[in-house]
């Protein structure tokens, strides 16, 4: 029947790959993408709080010690602008260091260095100094953390040239894009997501190859299976855990007879403006989706992008769904509020589509 | 001025030489005689045996290092011109007075080893293999420049030299410097690198977090801190509770040298560089001093007396001193020195009128170096409708 029809679109989908559909979770993804890209070139080393001797914080560099030694696992003091800026050193002098922020709220303390001596340097020396280095580690809300360990930083990275920014979602995504991140001559800002790390995605064949990679700059269409034969009513655009909730969102539409393609960004900068405005022009509706703060957030530029671009494909206002415009309290309920949920992606979706009851919004006494 | 330099000249015979002149004399001219120089001050250390006030030194060393530390005092003083001719814009920190620190540490290193510092770095770069021309039109943003125009005072840099930089926060350049420690030691290189910093700088929190590191991974990493008294406007006495820079490294050693005088730097850079291949960092404190202000914004006497900056010109400049070795050694005229400075004023202004007639960087080079590996994405201008390139 229908439903199950549709329960089932994702694995369906991942069918064209490979018969036995192989799993993977996104903590292996990273690990294995770690060690091989370490394997593969002695100047890749890896600096951190916790990532030698305790495996790991969220044990993403579990056994890299014991395989790679000390020399090339270095566990570090709680100082990040002193470790980060270290990194860069090395990577001026030609190393190809891979920094983990235990979150990206710590790399504030080191954002001097992301900035001003990684991500400008090479235009600063016109070419001289390049930056092959990775900043990596969990990005935005956890659970009950609080308003200190739960920001995203992908609008901020984002907004500046000289970086490249990248948010996988599923351990695919994972697996290459850090691969191409560590490859990558230039300093790449890789934004995980600890909620992820424990989910366990289906992979195709040639994930497992330790040539795979994933191009940098190229978001990734999906939709679920329906939406193929269909016709597509909206285009949702997501990255990180909130690709997740657009899926589901996508399949909740579905059965209201509203199909949405979901793009999964994968890459905040280079932004995939291509990708998204081809969408747009096809289904002439948008929502985008981000766990960060609305203002001067992701789904603002890509608004501004697909209104300067296609601004004669829209039928109706770009919606946008974001975390909420305060810090993240910790109680559960108002946490709750404060991170975007599936309903809001469908409600948002069904706006764009003008299917919605008029939405009185909530009172808010300030 | 010539007159009383002579009366200088010879108050140094009349007089027991003082102590940046003592030497045993040898009357030859072989330009690789060996003279042996003792440093004007001795040294003071913190944790560590302070090497010999003693040198050896030869006539064409005494020669090189006049040489060169005219060309870059000459150099500044036509940067100041260029300032207030308009012709260089934005930041110009200068660096004529701190010589002695740039020559000394070059005589003592190769150019494998490292050197980083801040934005007080035109000197530097010329000692690490840069040229006046590749200062003067990156001053003044040509095509030229060594980061062709497109970095500015602050941002030179020399890679092939050992040159890292040039950089514009405060700080920020000593956890770098360690970083390429740390690769020279991940690259089994026996090369160490020096990062340079000032006593403003001095007191930066990461400073701190990364020479721990430092010292934890036994990093050669030589930090040496310039201490020219004063962090921009105030004063280091205002800045700091302990302005005993080469005591702030605490399980750090480090020693203290008289920055004006390019004998001690050398010595002092040969000794940490030996130290630190072997057992990790350590801190050298040039005292050292700098005639202009912060940068051309900066008069420097605001929070400075003009005396204070003309007696150390008379007292301890460094260039002067290395003039009255090399006359108290009969190595060369007071005439053939002046001669020098004249071929360096002829050089400089010949560089000027060189860099003056670089052009300007093409409008194309807004766009190019944003990345190393730019996968063709657009970046656009002011007016994204108007002006877009593809990032190659």
């Amino acid at each position: 029947n229908m439903n199950q029809f549709l329960l089932g679109s994702r694995v369906f989908a991942s069918r064209s790959f490979s018969s036995a559909a192989k799993e993977m979770t996104v903590r292996d993804a990273l690990n294995s993408a770690l060690d091989e890209e370490m394997s593969a070139d002695p100047k890749v080393f890896i600096m951190g709080e916790e990532v030698g001797e305790y495996q790991g914080a969220y044990k993403i560099t579990k056994g890299l010690l014991d395989k790679y030694g000390p020399e090339r696992v270095l566990d570090t003091p709680i100082t990040e602008a002193g470790f980060a800026g270290i990194g860069v050193g090395a990577a001026y002098h030609g190393l190809k260091p891979i920094i983990e922020f235990m979150t990206f709220n710590f790399s504030m303390q080191a954002i001097d260095h992301i900035i001003n001596s990684a991500a400008k340097s090479n235009y600063m020396s016109a070419g001289q100094i390049s930056v092959p280095i990775v900043f990596r580690g969990p990005n935005g809300a956890a659970a009950g953390v609080g308003a200190q360990h739960s920001q995203c930083y992908a609008a901020w990275y984002g907004a500046c040239p000289g970086l490249k920014v990248l948010a996988p979602y599923s351990s695919e995504d994972a697996r290459g894009l850090l691969k191409s991140a560590i490859r990558d001559p230039d300093p790449v800002v890789f934004l995980e997501n600890e909620l992820l790390y424990g989910e366990s995605f289906p992979v195709s064949a040639e994930c497992f190859d330790s040539s795979f990679s994933l191009p940098i700059g190229k978001a990734k269409a999906s939709s679920c299976f329906l939406s193929l034969f269909l016709g597509k009513d909206v285009t949702i655009t997501a990255f990180s855990k909130m690709v997740g909730y657009a899926l589901k969102a996508a399949e909740i539409l579905a059965k209201e007879g509203i199909t949405a393609e979901v793009i999964n960004l994968r890459s905040i900068r280079p932004l995939d403006r291509p990708t998204i405005n081809a969408s747009v022009r096809k289904t002439n509706r948008l929502v985008t989706v981000e766990e960060g703060f609305p203002q001067h957030g992701v789904g603002a530029e890509i608004c501004a992008s697909v209104v300067e671009e296609s601004f004669e494909y829209l039928d109706a206002p770009v919606e946008r769904i974001s975390g909420a415009d305060v810090p993240m309290p910790y109680a559960a309920n108002l946490e709750r509020m404060a991170v975007p949920q599936i309903e809001d992606i469908v409600r948002a979706a069904k706006r764009a589509c003008y299917r919605a009851a008029k939405s009185v919004p909530m009172a808010a006494a300030a | 001025m010539a007159l009383s330099t002579s009366r200088r000249a010879i108050n140094q015979f009349i007089k027991p030489l003082s102590s940046s002149v003592y030497a045993t004399r040898r009357l030859t001219s072989d330009s690789t005689a060996t003279i042996t120089v003792e440093t004007s001050l001795p040294f003071t250390a913190h944790n560590i045996d302070p090497p010999s006030r003693s040198i050896t030194t030869s006539p064409n060393e005494l020669m090189t290092f006049f040489s060169d530390m005219a060309e870059m005092r000459r150099m500044e003083i036509a940067a100041d011109s260029l300032y207030k001719a308009k012709l260089i814009r934005g930041f110009c920190h200068l660096y004529d007075g701190q010589e002695a620190v740039a020559v000394g540490m070059e005589s003592a290193i190769t150019r494998k080893d490292c050197i980083i510092t801040a934005y007080r770095d035109h000197c530097i770069f010329l000692g690490r293999g840069g040229t006046l021309l590749e200062s003067f039109a990156e001053l003044m943003g040509r095509k030229e420049g060594c980061s062709r125009g497109k970095g500015g005072s602050m941002h030179f840099y020399k890679k092939e030299g050992g040159f890292y930089g040039g950089h514009g926060i405060v700080g920020a350049q000593v956890p770098l410097g360690i970083g390429l420690a740390f690769a020279q030691k991940y690259s089994k290189e026996e090369y160490v690198t020096f990062a340079m910093y000032g006593d403003g700088a001095a007191n930066q929190g990461q400073l701190f977090e990364a020479l721990n590191m430092a010292a934890l991974w036994d990093l050669p990493a030589i930090l040496v801190c310039e201490n020219n008294h004063y962090g921009m406007g105030t004063a280091e006495w205002r800045a700091a509770k302990s302005p005993a820079y080469y005591k702030r490294g605490d399980y750090v050693p480090g020693l203290k040298v008289d920055g004006m005088d390019v004998f001690a730097v050398k010595q002092a850079c040969k000794f940490a560089k030996e130290h630190a291949l072997k057992n990790g960092p350590i801190i050298l404190e040039m005292d050292t001093y700098r005639y202009h202000g912060h940068s051309m914004s900066d008069p420097g006497s605001t929070y400075r007396t003009r005396d204070e900056i003309s007696g150390v010109r008379q007292e301890r400049d460094p260039i002067e001193r290395i003039r009255k070795l090399i006359l108290a050694h009969d190595i060369a005229t007071e005439k053939e020195l002046k001669d020098i400075e004249k071929e360096k004023r002829k050089i400089v202004d010949e560089a000027i009128a060189k860099a003056k007639e670089s052009p300007m960087p093409d409008p194309s080079e807004l766009f190019t170096n944003v990345y190393v590996k730019g996968f063709g994405v657009e970046a656009c201008g002011a007016d994204r409708k108007e002006v877009r390139a593809t990032l190659p």
